[in-house]
């Protein structure tokens, strides 16, 4: 099975990204060069602090690069914008609006009636019937990521950054929320660019999984995961890719 | 009951009992002076505390969000604001004469401070993650500060409102007591000096702490608001 051709969604030359911390200049991002196809997952995995986060604050074009360039859809990135939507690890949820007014945050512009449809769509695509009216401070930590998450996918965003989202919910919840993802990636095939640090929620989720060096962060390996889904996770070419990219991961926390 | 104990046993030197103080409450409900007094001092309280939230707040949230507005203003409020509001009296006076203006000016100078360090503490305390979000979803520089600014900062405005009104209610009296011939400090001073009416004193008193914890419970009702009571340390 050949995957079809896709367009390059996201393209990213020589990009390098320099903090300056009093007075020192500290180098976060090191000549990083990566293309994303269309309707792509990629998991960018690494260790802690290496930089993932910022690499992810680029992309979303929240940080300008010190050097180099990003270009999505061929035109160059110059801030954040609606058609791509970051979703947080934590506290992304606005605590003063309801369930259903964090849903309709980004759609204002549509009419009221348009904007009552999408709620409801997405309210029931993230299992948050019943909630409509509650405020985040009475929902789990699994509904707020599931809030934001649709909050995310209402404004209809070609590209969905999401930096580590499941990274604070205990493990259950995390094995319920992968399964949810696949789901909408599946049925609304949008771009989906994953930070995680978890080397098995990686393997389960990504077409491609970059992994990233230790800070300076450059890109130390792209490893493609070719299982369709649903990922069998006990299959021996499931630990095969799942004890490959673990002995990456280990080269870059020693290089 | 420990308050009548302790007047019984020292008669006449301590204080007037409650039963006199409640004569004396009395006494001024039935010459009409309590409403007039109780509503003057509002009045001030009221003028002078929206006046001083109607400049403090949106001049600390603008500071507050600009870096180097707050390193030119920082050293002037910080000069400004241990001086006590009472030591603005001669000033008042000079510039509004005896009369609701002075008082009025007074309790905005006291309001003025407070209200503006909080605005400012609350820009800067809004998690980098609300801006982000709001950036993110291309807001209007209008939506952006109606819908993401502005309700980030609510529940700490609420709580920094509560407080300065505390302290408007603490100024009026003194600024009556100097500035006014009218509200519930000048009763208290007036009591004392035309003729050590010392159950009125008191009764001022009373007042003075049960409208103090009036103002307090309706501001704690904002508080309760769903919408605001959320607070930036939850979860």
């Amino acid at each position: 099975m050949t995957p079809p051709v896709r367009d390059v969604k996201l393209r990213m030359e020589h990009v390098g990204m320099v903090f300056e911390r009093d007075g020192t200049s500290v180098s976060v991002l090191e000549d990083i060069n990566l293309e994303v196809s269309d309707g792509e997952f990629i998991c960018l995995v690494g260790p802690s602090g290496c930089g993932k986060s910022t690499l992810l604050n680029v992309m979303g074009g929240f940080l300008p690069p010190t050097t180099g360039s990003l270009a999505i859809d061929r035109a160059l990135v110059h801030g954040p914008d609606p058609r791509r939507i970051l979703v947080f690890q934590e506290h992304g949820v606005f605590p003063w609006l309801t369930v259903e007014g964090n849903i309709g945050f980004g759609l204002s512009r549509l009419s009221g009636a348009e904007r009552d449809q999408r709620i409801a769509h997405y309210i029931q695509m993230m299992r948050l019937q019943g909630f409509e009216k509650t405020y985040p401070s009475d929902l789990s930590g699994g509904m707020k990521q599931r809030l934001q998450v649709a909050r995310a996918l209402a404004v209809n965003p070609d590209i969905l950054y999401l930096d580590e989202p499941f990274g604070a919910l205990d493990s259950i919840t995390r094995l319920i929320m992968r399964g949810e993802l696949l789901r909408i990636w599946q049925s609304e095939r949008r771009t989906i660019i994953f930070v995680t640090h978890d080397v098995d929620e990686a393997v389960q989720l990504a077409d491609r999984v970059v992994v990233l060096s230790s800070r300076p962060a450059k890109i130390q390996d792209v490893l493609t995961i070719d299982i369709p889904h649903p990922r069998n996770i006990s299959s021996a070419h499931y630990l095969a890719h799942r004890d490959n990219l673990l002995k990456k991961i280990g080269l870059a926390y020693t290089a | 009951m420990i308050w009548q104990a302790a007047v019984d046993r020292h008669p006449g030197q301590l204080l007037p009992g409650p039963w006199e103080v409640a004569g004396g409450i009395g006494d001024l409900f039935e010459h009409g002076l309590l409403l007039k007094y109780v509503v003057a001092s509002l009045f001030r309280v009221t003028w002078g505390f929206l006046l001083a939230a109607l400049i403090a707040i949106p001049l600390g949230l603008t500071i507050g969000w600009y870096r180097r507005a707050e390193m030119a203003f920082s050293p002037l409020v910080q000069i400004f604001r241990p001086i006590s509001p009472l030591a603005w009296i001669p000033i008042a006076i000079l510039w509004f004469a005896v009369g609701d203006l002075a008082a009025i000016f007074l309790i905005f100078v006291g309001c003025f401070f407070p209200l503006l360090l909080t605005a400012m503490s609350a820009v800067h305390n809004i998690p980098a993650v609300y801006l982000n979000v709001g950036r993110n979803f291309g807001l209007s520089t209008a939506d952006f500060i109606s819908r993401v600014l502005y309700p980030a900062v609510v529940p700490q405005l609420i709580i920094g409102s509560r407080i300065t009104l505390g302290i408007a209610w603490l100024v009026v009296v003194a600024a009556e007591m100097i500035a006014v011939n009218s509200g519930l400090g000048f009763l208290i001073i007036d009591a004392r000096n035309a003729g050590n009416r010392y159950d009125l004193v008191i009764a001022g008193m009373v007042m003075i702490g049960t409208i103090g914890l009036l103002l307090d419970l309706g501001m704690r009702s904002l508080e309760r608001v769903k919408s605001f009571r959320w607070s930036y340390t939850e979860d």
